[in-house]
């Protein structure tokens, strides 16, 4: 390789000695794509744009915030009202949470649909899954921050959590909290943990991102690309539609954080924590509803956290529970159906978990849970024997005359 | 005779965690329950273009000053942001230096001196418990996000401040307490605040319950989201530029694709 594809002198010898240049050349700009991959592919750029967004936001946030019990709340409003634009970086960082887990989530619902997790993109999938919960700990940390109402009584009762674990589950709970009760000392360990976790979040993207280009990226008939007849380069054919998708993605974004800001939060988090008054209901962020659902349907509170834990835990081992080998949606008629089935169960948790756990709510939480586990732990791995899956396609290409055009596609872009 | 084991005191530790969580689940359903509805106004400051009404802003100003601030603080408003609502710098001199601050003088001692446009705005009490002694053991919430603190916050606001009417006959008022259509539970530590002319306006608007409730809810709106007009403006031109921005990455999408498309 001693011919350098870059003429630029200073980029060529530092590409020669650190092969960056290349690197990048070859991950970005000619990664080979499946060319049939739809707008549900877009959502892993867009949440990489919103992991970078709170990141940005947050280290601004942080040059401002005081994380203390006495003056927590009172800085943050001094970031809404006294700082030159603070309001702005505060609702894009506020907002951008909820956004972001939006976006996580039809990502995540995606590659349930297409089977991205299957072999040999199971590592994908499990660090894809070990993000979620990495975010789902700095969610919560972060919310505690601006010290209102929910963020304590919110940390009061997802820490207390901890309790139902036996024999050690109190002297657990005061390790956590640092004290007897959510404090000063667990306000300043949460900033400090929501401050350091995004960036092993990064880490763990950065090794989401080396499995993927491993076999690059499932596409929606989830057969696998037989050659460059299959493929698009990255640049400029995904450059381009993930700059579309981000514009649509920022027109969302945008409206909620300068017309309806406070939509997604809740009002009580403007007063400040009051550990001796507790408010008439306590309800996490509607991200984390689903599994405040799972947990308190169960009756038992050792039995809600595990089961909760659990909910999560499964998708690590989805990979062996799938026994089919046919990756998407689209060849498995029955499984089909009970992916909507399944989505509508994780909306009907999320509406339950903001519902009051009587009457029929809890009897709905139950079957919706039970459903849950059951989709999981019966169906994926049973239902292979029971379903007759299509036909498969030759290849990506095949269904269409030839691949001459993404041949050439290719072609012309070498010559340049 | 009881003996205080570490036991016993962990288990019912545990057992208030656990039955307060059962209240406050159990709670959510009665909030649920009795949904109390306000009567929704048509505010100049809802929608995507509302603005304050500065008039008003002004009045609602003169209500809090005259009639609130006797028993609630605004204590993260500071005197200077009043020049968002329409003062000039002498009038909000004036304006803070009707109040006093405590200030340490060279020699070490604590004196007051007249509050300047850069302190924040006097609370009525030293602190929390000098509020409650002074009211009966009600706590008078300061109002600096009152609006932003309670869902539908202005109509909220505006209903409860016209919301006093006698008490069913069925209904038992204690001592200190009053009745208010709108308060969650009726019964309300604060009187009745707003009567007929209860101050009389700058302006010479007439001073009916109705209007200074209306007032004081689009100051108190704007104290809790002072930034709103600012936001909103900026929105507009964000999403102009969105808006052009998704219509240009869409047609360039589609033009580089043409040639994969055909095939």
């Amino acid at each position: 390789m001693s011919k350098s594809k870059f003429k630029n002198p200073v980029v060529k010898w530092i590409d020669h000695r650190l092969p960056v240049f290349s690197f990048m050349d070859h991950e970005l700009n000619h990664y080979p794509t499946p060319k049939n991959l739809n707008y549900f592919w877009n959502f892993g750029s867009l949440a990489g744009f919103a992991l970078v967004t709170m990141i940005v936001t947050g280290i601004v946030l942080s040059m401002n915030y005081t994380a203390h019990v006495d003056y927590a709340f009172d800085s943050v409003e001094r970031i809404m009202r006294d700082v030159n634009h603070g309001w702005l970086i505060r609702y894009i960082h506020m907002n951008g949470a909820s956004f972001f887990f939006i976006v996580v989530y039809i990502h995540i619902f995606r590659g349930l649909y297409y089977g991205s997790y299957k072999a040999p993109r199971e590592l994908l999938w499990i660090l894809g899954v070990l993000i979620l919960l990495l975010m789902m700990a700095t969610a919560f940390m972060g919310y505690v921050l601006p010290w209102g109402q929910m963020s304590f009584w919110g940390a009061t009762v997802i820490t207390n959590l901890f309790s139902a674990i036996p024999l050690v589950g109190e002297s657990i709970v005061t390790w956590l909290w640092g004290g007897f009760s959510v404090d000063n000392s667990t306000l300043n360990r949460f900033f400090s943990l929501h401050f350091v976790l995004p960036f092993v979040i990064v880490g763990v993207v950065i090794l989401h991102l080396v499995a993927l280009h491993r076999f690059g990226s499932n596409n929606p008939i989830g057969i696998d690309v037989k050659g460059t007849q299959d493929t698009v380069p990255f640049s400029p054919y995904y450059t381009i539609k993930d700059l579309f998708g981000l514009s649509v993605f920022l027109s969302f974004f945008a409206a909620a954080v300068f017309f309806f800001p406070n939509f997604m939060g809740h009002p009580d988090n403007y007063i400040e924590a009051n550990p001796m008054v507790t408010p008439a209901h306590i309800v996490p962020e509607w991200y984390f509803l689903p599994f405040y659902a799972i947990l308190r349907a169960i009756p038992d509170k050792l039995g809600g956290v595990l089961f909760m834990f659990g909910a999560i835990a499964v998708l690590f081992i989805l990979p062996w529970l799938d026994r089919s080998s046919v990756r998407s949606s689209q060849f498995r008629p029955i499984y089909k159906i009970f992916f909507w089935i399944l989505l509508f169960d994780c909306i009907l948790l999320g509406y339950l978990g903001a519902m009051p756990a009587e009457g029929i709510y809890v009897l709905l939480s139950r079957i919706a849970t039970a459903y849950y586990f059951f989709h999981f732990l019966i169906l994926f791995p049973l239902l292979p024997y029971i379903e007759k899956t299509k036909p498969l396609p030759i290849s990506i290409s095949e269904p269409i005359l030839g691949g001459a055009a993404t041949a050439s596609a290719f072609a012309t872009r070498e010559k340049k | 005779m009881i003996k205080y084991s570490s036991k016993f005191f962990s288990n019912n530790i545990l057992k208030l965690f656990v039955s307060l969580l059962i209240i406050c689940i159990s709670s959510v359903s009665f909030g649920a329950g009795e949904k109390i509805n306000y009567p929704q106004l048509n505010w100049s400051f809802s929608g995507i273009l509302g603005t304050f009404d500065r008039a008003s802003q002004q009045r609602g100003l003169q209500v809090y000053k005259e009639v609130c601030s006797g028993c609630h603080g605004m204590r993260l408003l500071a005197y200077r942001n009043l020049k968002a609502i329409g003062y000039n710098e002498d009038e909000i001199k004036a304006f803070a230096s009707e109040n006093s601050v405590n200030t340490i003088n060279d020699d070490g001692e604590v004196v007051e001196r007249p509050a300047r446009p850069s302190d924040k705005f006097v609370s009525p009490y030293p602190n929390d418990k000098a509020a409650r002694a002074a009211n009966g053991g009600a706590y008078p919430p300061d109002l600096s996000l009152i609006v932003k603190a309670r869902p539908d916050g202005a109509n909220y606001l505006h209903a409860l401040l016209t919301g006093y009417i006698d008490a069913p006959s069925d209904q038992k008022v204690p001592d200190g307490m009053y009745y208010n259509k709108y308060y969650s539970g009726n019964l309300i530590g604060m009187p009745q605040p707003l009567y007929e002319d209860g101050v009389e306006y700058a302006d010479g608007t007439k001073a009916t319950p109705e209007q200074m409730a209306k007032d004081v809810t689009a100051f108190l709106a704007w104290a809790s989201e002072p930034e709103m007009e600012d936001r909103k403006r900026l929105g507009i031109s964000v999403m102009l530029f969105l808006l052009l921005l998704t219509a240009l990455t869409y047609f360039s999408m589609k033009q580089i694709w043409a040639p994969i498309k055909k095939q």
